[in-house]
């Protein structure tokens, strides 16, 4: 994407609110999972964080081994694009009193490209 | 300096035999007392979550320089870098002990060395030579420059937002001297740790 349409897109989608765009960038979603989510987070193993693998589609807060929050096991989330978009905004203003607090995808194309490479991973 | 205040901190002193509390843990809790008595009437319980989640993450990463100054593939000075950084993680992680009880709640205990050499993230079979000890120190830290940097928002308290951000000064800082010694470029955007 050439730098002045990226520019544009930010400011189309602060103006839309701040949602996500679809066909993030799967390269580098990688690349920002690694830097931003790895140190609690792996698509193979659960750590601080449930480990990623089968996330789309998957009711949140039913990863095998993994010890949730009440609030997000309660929550009746099912993990979809738009879903972790909210989420990844801010993760407990979308479920108050869940354990994740940490706030690594303010900016729309980030979470768009971490979309992007969580949705291909395995389902 | 007040009774209480001396009190709190002779506790402190007393338990350094038991926490090995370095000189570092003690500058970095310099001055708590207050965040201590301020949490001890009310819920601290998400704090401490997000504190033992920052435990682990240090215990992992003692455990990974570990695991390198065990492997006989770092060279000087490279060695003596690792193991530098190594001491300051356990300056972490006592600091982070000592502030998860200090606010009535229970540290997270280390993983053995064996779960660690196990573990999909460290990867440790694929471990060939000091380059990839050095990628995995280099990854572990930038995601612990970021850990902290996230977490900073959700602490109220802003004696925990303090020392989130300094920890994360010390990750920073192991991360560019192990992007530098792989030889690999800087970050050329600005802010660009965080987000």
């Amino acid at each position: 994407m050439a730098p002045s349409k990226a520019i544009a897109g930010v400011w189309v989608l602060a103006l839309l609110g701040g949602t996500a765009e679809a066909g993030g960038d799967m390269e580098r979603g990688k690349s920002l999972y690694a830097a931003r989510c790895g140190a609690c987070h792996s698509i193979e193993e659960n750590g601080a964080g449930p480990r990623h693998a089968h996330l789309i589609g998957r009711r949140a807060g039913t990863q095998p081994g993994f010890d949730y929050s009440p609030a997000l096991r309660g929550s009746g989330i099912v993990w979809t694009a738009a879903a972790l978009d909210r989420w990844l905004s801010n993760p407990n203003k979308l479920v108050p009193g869940n354990k994740m607090v940490v706030q690594l995808a303010n900016d729309p194309l980030d979470r768009a490209d971490l979309i992007a490479y969580l949705t291909a991973m395995p389902r | 300096m007040s009774e209480s205040r001396l009190y709190s901190r002779r506790s402190l002193v007393t338990r350094a035999g038991q926490l090995t509390l370095s000189a570092g843990a003690l500058a970095l809790l310099a001055g708590n007392e207050t965040l201590a008595a301020k949490k001890s009437a009310g819920d601290s319980s998400g704090d401490v979550a997000v504190l033992n989640v920052a435990l682990g993450l240090e215990h992992e990463a003692i455990a990974a320089y570990q695991i390198g100054a065990e492997s006989g593939l770092l060279q000087k000075p490279v060695l003596d870098v690792a193991v530098l950084f190594q001491s300051q993680h356990k300056a972490h992680r006592d600091a982070l002990v000592a502030t998860v009880e200090k606010l009535g709640g229970k540290a997270v205990m280390s993983m053995s060395a064996d779960d660690y050499k196990k573990s999909i993230k460290l990867n440790v079979a694929g471990i060939r030579s000091q380059g990839d000890i050095l990628m995995l120190a280099q990854r572990l830290e930038l995601g612990a420059v970021n850990a902290y940097l996230g977490v900073i928002p959700a602490f109220g308290d802003r004696e925990l937002a303090k020392i989130a951000g300094r920890l994360a000064a010390d990750e920073t800082m192991h991360y560019t001297a192990l992007t530098q010694a792989l030889g690999l470029p800087l970050p050329s955007a600005a802010l660009s740790y965080g987000a």
